[in-house]
């Protein structure tokens, strides 16, 4: 019998039962809230009666919602202009009031986005089932924790029995051989692999991601790569546990102390796949071969290398890709032929569940450093993920350092990242973005997003347009 | 949650691959903490010519005459017709409560999202999906007659009324149980009760850290 993959092991660890046409029973050990999918789910429960399953494996803060100016955050929930927005803060106060759940609120040091703060607090473990009502939830995967989103109606089933109903995936292999070229991150790869693989070619799969690049990579890598495979069309993305897991997760206020400390990391040895696992399917690439990647559409698979050309739809075989990227075009403002490196922004935005760690943010601040923000630029901002990144960044002088390029330096949040809070693009701006999404309106009504690692957000908010970040300065 | 049985109803064919989830409900309406009113705010961006807002009487909005939701012939429209990886993105479950608001319990598709896919059957909408041909047929089907409207039989799994024959799909078992009979998976899943503490249990000896 072949081995077990990773994502094998951590299915059958979870395993409550099987049903007999294969849908299972699934536990789930840590479950993440934040304001947007959860009224509804509270609001569930109390109208059936049902308590939660079990409090303590609760973790709630706010994100979406929270303005990220300081002055609107001295005025805690009052400061949040958007009366809506502001009910649905309260709201998650509230409920976590009501039934006794651990919440970092929007005062406290520790709020931030959820899934920054989730392996900051080491709330999420390596063997770990998480979950939470927002897709990003993946990004925990790089603990070795089977990590996914899930829809409102689960959050409440999650509340109610600790558990899930589920049905296994496929297990997919992305291997990234070799060493990656000087400049380039962990965000580059991601990108890279999702234009291999494309947005829906990981439907069905749980992706493991495996090879010397990720073992070399640091967490907060890790962490950025799994937080994207969901724009690759998997639910689930992972890395094996090692040493850098072990020492990243040891001594978080969440993380096992003492015996159970031992405990836990003699059992985590066992998290990664066996050597003769088999997958139900394997991708390879290439680490020396990819290069800075910038997205060009409105789809995370349509993207290139920073000195490539916007492609021309007339040469696309595929009707139906060949309609999406007219489209495309049509919605960014580009024609084909047009230099990547040629596109003029109006907007840098350096943050979101994808790379507003501290690594994000050192890389950020190396490349702006001693330089100033392009004057064609109407603005550039940097959100650290949490209130402890914010503090520790600013520990460093690395806020100094943004703010003397030009840049705003901001309270944590995923704010423009999809722009539910008040920092938007204005129609028709283009911009620079860390985050991950770049479809349709994403970060503001007739916004066009290009997704970009954070030192070449960072080198096009110096040049107010693409360059290549390994030949900038 | 309300049980599929059979459906009858016009279908509107969206041709376009990748719909994702921000464009069937763009995030300033999730700032909502209900799950009902979803329904003028669906698509919101396609069909309307103004950016939306929540809290705003979206009938005396300026629509978009060339959006297909709004052309006059599938108006009342139940089934949606799409092409491949509908759904994907952000896994708000505010997208399938907008559709069913809006009145459509069925899309067909070649291919759905994850996550969007497991949501519709949480808030009994019926995901199908088909071949390619297949859905190109349909496809035509829907540009040949007006007010041309298909039947969804659930039980039996078919489709009827394209001009090609009936059509038949396939639901995981379990799933379309539930569906029929409107079933919410909390109850069904709180009969596990035993077996969920033994696990428990267990578990907690393996893995003490996890339980504090
Ligand atoms: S930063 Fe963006 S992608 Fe991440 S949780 Fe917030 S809104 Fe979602």
């Amino acid at each position: 019998m072949a081995g077990k993959t990773l994502y094998d092991k951590l299915w059958d660890a979870h395993l409550v039962n099987q049903q007999d046409d294969g849908s299972c029973l699934i536990y789930i050990d840590r479950h993440l809230l934040h304001e947007v999918t959860s009224p509804q789910a509270f609001e569930g429960l109390r109208i059936a009666g049902r308590k939660p399953w079990r409090i303590d494996t609760n973790l709630a803060t706010p994100d979406h919602n929270v303005p990220t100016t300081l002055d609107e955050r001295a005025m805690g929930v009052n400061g949040i202009e958007d009366t809506v927005s502001k009910i649905q803060v309260i709201t998650l106060d509230d409920n976590c009031d009501e039934f006794g759940i651990t919440e970092f609120k929007m005062q406290d040091e520790r709020q931030g986005i959820v899934h920054v703060v989730g392996p900051e607090q080491g709330a999420t473990l390596p063997g770990m089932t998480v979950v939470c009502g927002d897709s990003h939830t993946a990004t925990h995967g790089a603990m070795g924790a089977l990590a996914h989103g899930i829809g409102t109606s689960e959050v409440e089933h999650v509340l109610a029995t600790q558990c899930l109903i589920q049905k296994k995936s496929q297990n997919m292999l992305v291997r990234v051989d070799g060493d990656l070229g000087e400049g380039i991150t962990s965000k580059d790869v991601v990108l890279a692999i999702i234009g291999v693989v494309g947005t829906a070619g990981g439907t069905g799969y749980a992706i493991e991601f495996g090879g010397k690049v990720f073992e070399d990579m640091s967490m907060e890598g890790r962490m950025t790569v799994c937080n994207m495979a969901i724009e690759a069309g998997a639910r689930v993305g992972m890395v094996a546990v090692d040493q850098t897991t072990i020492d990243y997760v040891e001594g978080r206020p969440f993380s096992p102390k003492g015996a159970s400390w031992d405990l836990a990391v003699a059992a985590w040895q066992d998290l990664h796949s066996d050597a003769d696992a088999e997958f139900d399917h394997v991708v390879v690439l290439d680490g020396a071969s990819i290069a800075p990647q910038v997205t060009w559409g409105t789809s995370p698979e349509m993207v290139l290398p920073v000195f490539d050309m916007v492609p021309d739809p007339a040469q696309e075989k595929d009707n139906s890709k060949a309609s999406s990227m007219v489209r495309a075009l049509e919605y960014m403002g580009l024609t084909a032929g047009q230099a990547i490196t040629d596109i003029q922004l109006d907007r840098v935005f350096i943050g979101s569940c994808t790379n507003s760690r501290i690594e994000d943010l050192r890389a950020a601040a190396a490349v702006v450093d001693g330089h100033q923000v392009a004057k064609t630029l109407k603005q550039a901002l940097v959100v650290p993920g949490s209130g402890l990144v914010k503090a520790q960044a600013e520990a460093e002088g690395l806020h100094t350092i943004f703010i003397n390029a030009g840049l705003e330096w901001r309270e944590p949040g995923c704010s423009m990242c999809l722009a539910m809070n008040a920092d938007k693009l204005g129609s028709s701006e283009h911009c620079a973005s860390t985050s991950n999404r770049n479809f349709e309106g994403r970060q503001g009504f007739g916004g066009r997003t290009h997704l970009v690692s954070p030192a070449m957000a960072a080198a096009a908010a110096i040049a107010g347009h693409f360059v290549d970040v390994r030949t900038f300065n | 949650m309300q049980a599929f049985t059979q459906l009858t109803g016009i279908t509107v064919p969206l041709d376009r691959a990748n719909v994702d989830t921000d464009m069937i409900i763009p995030k300033q309406f999730l700032k909502s903490i209900k799950r009902s009113g979803f329904g003028p705010n669906l698509f919101d961006q396609l069909r309307y010519l103004d950016e939306g807002q929540p809290d705003q009487d979206s009938s005396k909005r300026p629509i978009n005459p060339d959006f297909v939701l709004n052309f006059p012939r599938y108006k009342g429209a139940k089934i949606l017709l799409s092409r491949g990886n509908f759904g994907c993105g952000s896994s708000r479950e505010h997208a399938p409560w907008a559709l069913l608001d809006f009145g459509i319990s069925c899309v067909i598709a070649p291919s759905f999202a994850d996550i969007f896919y497991n949501n519709c059957f949480k808030n009994g909408i019926l995901p199908i999906t088909l071949l390619d041909e297949q859905v190109d047929q349909l496809f035509a089907d829907t540009q040949a007659k007006e007010g041309f409207e298909l039947t969804i039989d659930l039980d039996a799994g078919v489709i009827c009324g394209s001009s090609a024959g009936d059509i038949a799909f396939s639901i995981d078992s379990f799933r379309r149980h539930c569906l029929l009979h409107g079933l919410d998976d909390i109850g069904l899943t709180l009969e596990h009760t035993a077996s969920i503490k033994s696990y428990e249990q267990k578990r907690q000896k393996q893995a003490p850290w996890l339980f504090n």
